[in-house]
Order: structure tokens, then C-alpha cells, then sequence
């Protein structure tokens, strides 16, 4: 029954987060430098283990449809599964499990020692309300590279997948290309995307809320580091299976 | 009741005047759980006024000073600073009060001169030559010129408290709240931070409330000094009151025996 009590609790204050920081929007202008940096930390300092991963999670996916799909010969429709599946859910997951695990990872880390260490009883006594400075800045910077990524993790699984089937199944790329387009549309990639920035939301806001939360020592600072990064995973997959049945 | 009259600090850095505020503790009680941190707390500290509150670790002393800047909230009863509730978040509005942390709580990802410009840049109190003159004025003041372009991770103990009072003066605070402001210090560094304490006063009639173990502090620049035991304030005079306070209890605190035959702990364990 607590553990009930405390999974609402979390949503209402994860919410309560989100509505305080959207009501200092008009800030966000004075604070280009802050949503600049954080751009930087999302969406820079990320991009490399996306491109590795996505480049690896396309090539696989040819790999495994090629095996299968050559039984009962459809090999030549490798291009079109593995399109699909990085637009529409392989891209935008993936990525939102990187993001969580390398950028909510620290997020949680930051706040949850700015709070242990005081620095955020300090803002409120300088009556500078943390949501304005620590959260919005990230959301609004979350908000704009998610989409950035999710293209990038598209297009390099696009791909991973070309090179493999190439190298390792005798698909050539233009066939492959050509099976990617004929079955693909603009609103698989823009489903995708949706997906990615709901994610990406999410796991920004949870792991603030967390990280602000945290009382205690070094301790709990792990305890929230881990709580954070297993909470935001959990509701990645959840939020997936609505989102997708919303969607189609 | 809460007080409405008047007096005035002066801004180090414009000279011009704000009003001074008192503080008022109305029967504050405070519990985590069961367990009752502050009892029944009642007392006033006037405007102007330097209050010492001493007490042994664990005592609610820096429980209760988070209730003057809203950080907790009571239990029963209520803060008032002038005629303003303490727990009220447009309070922090309508007041000017800074508190210096115990361990300075410098934000560790800006430098010194950007932990004391992030007030007035993000309350877009001037433009930023004018915060520049405000920072480096408030560093001037407590003798940290050089330290402006240094992180507090390469500071002194002594430092980052200087930079902590610095940083709340920088507020033009009409309130300064002290968490331990000589903890952890050298006897010199101590002297320095209450000679620091008692010139703002001297000089802009801050009314400050020191929370301290330090019993030279005490005598040496407090106006009045309570004593918080076990959540309640058993004693509340003049530092001279502190001579000759009764309560056995108060003067093993303040001149605590050292006996070697007969230790505390021996006594604590049987």
C-alpha cells in the first residue's frame, strides 16, 4: 500500500515539477547560455554512443531478417524492416535509453548533490526557485535535441543495416534503399519522433524530480542515481506500449 | 505579536536605506515523526539586533533557523519576520534575508565572482557593470579581491565561509541568518568572522541571528544570546547573563571540566 502511495506521490510531484518550470517559459530567453550548455551536454556529448549503438542495433536487425527472411525469400525486404523498425520504434527507444542511462544519470547525480550539499536550500533562500534555473533549461534543451538524435539514430541504423545486408546477405544498397522507401512514410519517422521527445520528457523530468528530492549523504545520492536512471527505463517501455497503441 | 515599527540598514553598495525587520518566534514547535526537535519556542529578536543562539549539537538550533527563511516548516506555531509570516513563500519576496550555511553551500560549478552575481543577475537588479561593482565591493569588503576568479573547490575552510558572508551581503539582506559560521575555523579565522559579523552590523545595522557553538563569539559581539536544550530555549540574557547562569546545566556547556578520572563517557556508559 505505501508503495502505492509513494508511485503517486512521485507522479504528482514529477507533474507539479513540470507545471513550475513551464510557468518561468519566458525566462528561458535570459537563460540561453544555461539551455546552450545543456544542449551541449544532451545533445553533443551523446551523439558519438548513439551513432555507435544505432549503427550496430541496424546492422543486427539486417543481420537477423536476413537469416529469416532468406528462408522464404523476401530477403530483398530487409530494407523495409529495418526502416520501419529504427523509425518507428528501435530509434526513438534506444536513444531514450542512452539518454536516460548517460544524460538522466547525471542529472539525477547533480541535483541530488546540489541538494545533499545545500546548494539548493541556498536558491530558495535567494528566493531563485530551482525548477526556473536547474530544470527548465533542461527540459527546453531535452526538447530540442530528443528529435536531433532520434534522426541521427535513424539514419545511421538505416545504415548499419544497408552496410550489413551488403557485406553479409548480398543486398545491394539500392535495392535495399529502394525496399526502405517504397513501404516507408514520412509519418513513420514523425511517429518515431513523437515517441523520442515524450521519452526524452519524461526521463529529464523524472530524474530532476529525483535528484531534487534526495535527502541524506553520498549514500542516497547513489541510491537516487540508480532509482532515476530504473525509474526513467520502466516508464521508457510503459510509455512505449501506450504510446504506440495511440499512435497506430 | 509581530512588529511593525521601524528602523534602517544600509546598503554597502548604494548607501540608501532599507528597513530593518525584527523577528518573532510565536510557541514554535517542531517534530520529525515522534521525535520533537523544538518545544514551545517563544522570543523576539529586535531589529538591528545581533542574537547568538547557542546550544549543544542536536539541540534544533539550525532546525530552527530554517524555519526564519522558510526551509521548514512548524510544526505549531508560527515565525513572523516584521509582520510577515516566516513559512509563506511570497515572504522571501517581500524580505531580504540571507543565510550564511554552515559548510557556505557556494554553488561548486561557478566561480566566486559568479556565486555572488547569481542574485542580482537572476533578480535583474542591474546591469552588468553594476553587479560587477556590487561583486567586487562585497569581495573588497571581506578581503577576497583575489579569490573572484577561483572555484570554491580551491578555497579554504576560512575562504568559503568568507565567500558564504560575502555572497549574502551581495543580497543587501535586511535579515542575516549564521549556521555555524565559525565551525571548523582556527581560533584566528574565528576572531576574523566575528569581527566580519559584528561590523556589517556596526556599519548597516543588519539584525542577525548567529547560530553558534562558539562561546568567545557570544560574549564578544552579541547583543543577547538564548540557549537551546533539548529543543527548548532555557536561558535568554545579555552575554554578561552568561557570567553566572544558575542552571548547572548551562554552565557545564559553556565551561565544561575536563576530568581525566572521571570522564563523560564513563559516566554516559554506566
Amino acid at each position: 500500500m505505501q508503495q502505492l502511495i509513494n508511485v503517486f506521490e512521485g507522479i504528482g510531484s514529477t507533474l507539479q515539477l513540470l507545471v513550475r518550470a513551464l510557468s518561468f517559459s519566458s525566462t528561458l530567453w535570459r537563460q540561453r547560455q544555461r539551455f546552450i550548455e545543456q544542449c551541449y551536454l544532451v545533445g553533443y556529448t551523446t551523439l558519438p554512443i548513439v551513432t555507435i549503438l544505432c549503427s550496430f542495433i541496424g546492422g543486427v536487425l539486417a543481420l537477423q531478417a536476413g537469416y529469416s527472411m532468406e528462408n522464404f525469400g523476401a530477403k530483398q525486404f530487409i530494407g523495409t524492416l529495418v526502416g520501419l523498425s529504427m523509425a518507428r520504434e528501435l530509434g526513438p527507444v534506444m536513444v531514450a535509453i542512452l539518454v536516460a542511462g548517460r544524460v538522466g544519470s547525471a542529472i539525477a547525480a547533480e541535483l541530488a548533490s546540489m541538494r545533499v550539499y545545500q546548494e539548493v536550500d541556498a536558491l530558495e533562500t535567494m528566493n531563485i526557485p530551482a525548477a526556473r534555473i536547474l530544470v527548465l533549461p533542461r527540459l527546453a534543451a531535452i526538447a530540442v535535441m530528443m528529435p536531433i538524435l532520434c534522426i541521427i539514430g535513424d539514419l545511421v541504423g538505416w545504415f548499419g543495416g544497408s552496410l550489413t545486408s551488403k557485406f553479409f546477405i548480398g543486398i545491394e544498397s539500392e535495392a535495399y534503399f529502394s525496399a526502405l522507401r517504397r513501404f516507408m512514410e514520412f509519418k513513420d519517422v514523425m511517429n518515431g519522433l513523437f515517441k523520442g521527445e515524450v521519452f526524452g520528457i519524461v526521463v529529464v523530468l523524472v530524474c530532476c524530480n529525483i535528484g531534487l528530492n534526495t535527502r541524506g549523504g553520498p549514500r542516497e545520492i547513489g541510491a537516487s542515481v540508480t532509482r532515476a536512471v530504473v525509474v526513467s527505463l520502466i516508464l521508457i517501455l510503459v510509455l512505449d506500449f501506450f504510446v504506440t497503441r495511440a499512435l497506430t | 505579536m509581530p512588529d511593525t515599527g521601524t528602523t534602517s540598514t544600509v546598503s554597502p553598495f548604494s548607501g540608501s536605506e532599507n528597513p530593518a525587520v525584527s523577528v518573532t518566534f510565536e510557541n514554535l514547535s517542531k517534530s520529525f515523526g515522534d521525535f520533537a526537535v523544538l518545544k514551545d519556542i517563544s522570543f523576539r529578536v529586535d531589529r538591528g539586533e545581533i542574537f547568538v543562539l547557542m546550544g549543544p549539537s542536536g539541540s534544533g538550533k539550525s532546525v530552527l533557523l530554517k524555519h526564519v527563511v522558510g526551509l521548514e516548516l512548524p510544526s505549531a506555531g508560527r515565525v513572523f519576520i516584521d509582520k510577515y509570516d516566516a513559512s509563506e513563500e511570497t515572504t522571501r519576496e517581500k524580505v531580504r534575508l540571507a543565510l550564511v550555511f554552515q559548510a557556505g553551500a557556494l554553488f561548486n560549478s561557478l566561480t566566486v565572482y559568479d556565486n555572488l552575481a547569481l542574485y542580482p543577475r537572476e533578480h535583474q537588479l542591474a546591469d552588468e557593470a553594476g553587479i560587477r561593482e556590487k561583486v567586487m565591493r562585497a569581495l573588497q569588503i571581506l578581503s577576497l579581491e583575489n579569490a573572484a576568479a577561483k572555484y570554491p573547490s580551491e578555497l579554504s575552510g576560512g575562504m568559503k565561509k568568507r565567500v558564504a558572508i560575502a555572497r549574502a551581503l551581495v543580497m543587501e539582506p535586511q535579515l542575516m541568518l549564521y549556521d555555524e559560521p565559525t565551525s571548523e575555523l582556527d581560533p584566528v579565522m574565528s576572531a576574523t568572522i566575528s569581527e566580519i559579523i559584528a561590523t556589517l552590523k556596526e556599519q548597516y545595522h543588519v539584525t542577525s541571528i548567529v547560530v553558534s557553538h562558539d562561546r568567545d563569539l557570544a560574549l564578544s559581539i552579541a547583543d543577547r544570546v538564548g540557549i537551546l536544550m533539548g529543543g527548548q530555549l532555557v536561558h535568554l540574557s545579555p552575554p554578561a547573563g552568561l557570567r553566572d547562569p544558575g542552571d548547572p546545566r548551562i554552565a557545564d556547556f559553556l565551561h565544561p571540566q575536563i576530568d581525566l578520572k572521571n570522564p563523560r563517557f564513563r559516566k554516559l556508559e554506566s
